[in-house]
């Protein structure tokens, strides 16, 4: 089922977003410091209500929507990766679970060896790294098995090396039909993974459409301000400044 | 050790018996005059109570600090034991606290009109900073009145019962106050648990729990009823006893998989164990008069405290 934004309006952060985002498909929201990213994906999973516009979800207005049912069809990561108490991760990805009605066990094996966490699955999250707590966070999030997957940030804070793994979830996560909505300041990583690109800047919709449409030379000199050039083939593009 | 409850049920079973014997007078059935009655109607009303005021401090000690995710927080930061110690004053100051039923009801009043302030300032937005701030201030406002009514007591017997009340003990505790104090403790427990799950997702932060469907006023209005009920009826029934909130988890927390939900049992009964070891302690010390069971407890308490920030200070650096 589609999601989609209509004409979101919240005072100083959004000025009319509309947008049509496809299950099975990666898309990336970019845009500079305060362009409304976060607030657009915290909309999106209906955390924040706007003044104005709507969210639907095919037809439903996510609003409407019973609060356990849009917990089970939308999984929202958040980008400060908090965790309170030092729980075992085993225990911190069944938290994914508390929407659903049962308890599937299975599900929570399958979300841990998705992301290579088995081998941690008792450790207490403190004990982590940061790559391998990131995992475990986005691990929670799967444990739901949400029809869409929303995130705020993921990549932040990871060596490229564990970026590229958890892209390539995510890619997978995509393949099975999930949405998957992700939060990018890196734009050569939404060039290359995204299958669409938002940009946003100062709470509007400035451009939507393929990477390299959204993300071309003349929009990024007009957003972030700045001389920068694609180099390199399709799918591995980098970004030089100046 | 992930399920600390069967332990602690066998420690509350091993310590109970001795809690029946102990005193100033160790019951010996041969030779203690009216040994059945001072059982039945002195030792054993107080023992019961004692597992029911520790049971209830406790899962509202476990309850508090999952809710606000922080270690330091203690059942009293709402305001709801404070407002039950204030009406609990209320009725020595009016002269009504001889009454069996007074004195609890006052107190029990008191913290009625704690936890409909709280819902009434914070209840609506569920917003934690507002809930807790709300909490804070109704416990200052509470305090500054039970202050003024010390201070303005109409005489120096009233002041004095005040202040001693104030202490905390179950000392001379009947089966009245069992009455009145166990189905509102075991209510409050109850709606303790039902906490659970969502303080389970609060250790998330609140956005991600609000988009595991945490409601957050449904939980706020869980958390009031049952630190109302637990917290405001021990206070009835005992007067202040602090710092069991806040020890209790901490003792309880490496036991469990650390999840707040899987530490409400364990608190209640670790709770109760403590309430219950420490009252039967302060009847056996050598003291010319019974040392109060919130002081000894504070005794206890405040040092622990200490003991934690200095943990936590060195957790930091």
């Amino acid at each position: 089922m589609m999601l989609r934004a209509k004409n979101l309006i919240l005072a100083h952060r959004l000025d009319g977003v509309s947008a049509a985002f496809q299950p099975g498909r990666i898309t990336a929201i970019c845009g500079p410091n305060g362009a409304g990213k976060s607030t657009l994906l915290c909309a999106l999973a209906a955390l924040i209500r706007a003044d104005s516009g709507e969210v639907l979800l095919g037809d439903t207005l996510l609003c409407a929507m019973p609060t356990q049912i849009r917990a089970q069809r939308i999984g929202y990561l958040p980008q400060n990766g908090e965790v309170a108490w030092d729980v075992a991760v085993r225990s911190l990805v069944a938290l994914g679970q508390m929407p659903r009605r049962d308890d599937a066990p299975e599900v929570v094996e399958r979300a841990l060896a998705a992301l290579d966490l088995l081998p941690f699955a008792e450790r207490p999250v403190s004990t982590l790294s940061g790559g391998e707590r990131a995992r475990a966070l986005l691990a929670r999030v799967l444990a739901g098995e949400p029809e869409w997957l929303l995130a705020d940030e993921p990549l932040a804070a990871l060596d490229i090396g564990h970026q590229l793994t958890l892209l390539r979830h995510l890619r997978r996560v995509a393949d099975g039909g999930t949405g998957v909505v992700l939060v990018l300041h890196d734009l050569a990583l939404a060039m290359n993974h995204a299958d669409r690109v938002l940009v946003l800047d100062c709470g509007k919709l400035v451009k939507e459409g393929a990477p390299h449409e959204a993300l071309s030379e003349q929009l990024i000199a007009q957003v972030w301000g700045i001389e920068a050039h694609w180099i390199g083939e399709h799918g591995a593009r980098a970004l030089v400044a100046g | 050790m992930k399920h600390p409850v069967p332990a602690l049920l066998l420690l509350i079973a091993l310590v109970f018996p001795l809690s029946l014997l102990a005193g100033r007078v160790w019951l010996d059935f041969t030779s203690t005059p009216n040994a059945a009655v001072i059982l039945s109607e002195l030792r054993l009303p107080r023992s019961v109570l004692a597992l029911m005021v520790g049971a209830g401090l406790g899962a509202a000690g476990a309850a508090m600090q999952g809710y606000l995710r922080n270690p330091l927080a203690d059942p009293g930061l709402f305001g709801i034991a404070p407002m039950a110690a204030l009406g609990a004053v209320a009725s020595f100051w009016f002269g009504v606290s001889a009454s069996v039923w007074l004195l609890p009801m006052f107190a029990l009043t008191g913290a009625a009109a704690g936890m409909a302030l709280l819902a009434l300032i914070a209840g609506r937005t569920g917003g934690i900073a507002l809930f807790t701030l709300a909490g804070l201030m109704i416990a200052s406002l509470a305090g500054t009145l039970t202050s003024l009514a010390i201070s303005t007591a109409p005489n120096a017997f009233a002041m004095s019962e005040i202040v001693t009340w104030l202490m905390g003990a179950l000392t001379d505790r009947s089966w009245h106050d069992v009455y009145l104090a166990a189905p509102l403790t075991l209510a409050g427990i109850g709606c303790l648990l039902m906490t659970g799950r969502g303080l389970d997702a609060l250790i998330l932060g609140d956005l991600a729990a609000r988009s595991l469907g945490m409601r957050p006023a449904a939980l706020q209005g869980w958390l009031i009823a049952g630190i109302g009920l637990t917290v405001g009826s021990g206070v009835a029934v005992a007067g202040i006893i602090g710092f069991v909130g806040l020890v209790v988890p901490h003792l309880v927390r490496p036991f469990t998989d650390r999840r707040p939900s899987s530490l409400i049992v364990p608190s209640a009964l670790a709770g109760a164990l403590l309430v219950l070891a420490a009252d039967s302690a302060v009847r056996v010390l050598p003291l010319v008069t019974e040392l109060r069971l919130g002081i000894a407890l504070s005794l206890i308490g405040a040092p622990f405290f200490l003991w934690l920030l200095l943990r936590m200070r060195k957790g930091l650096a």
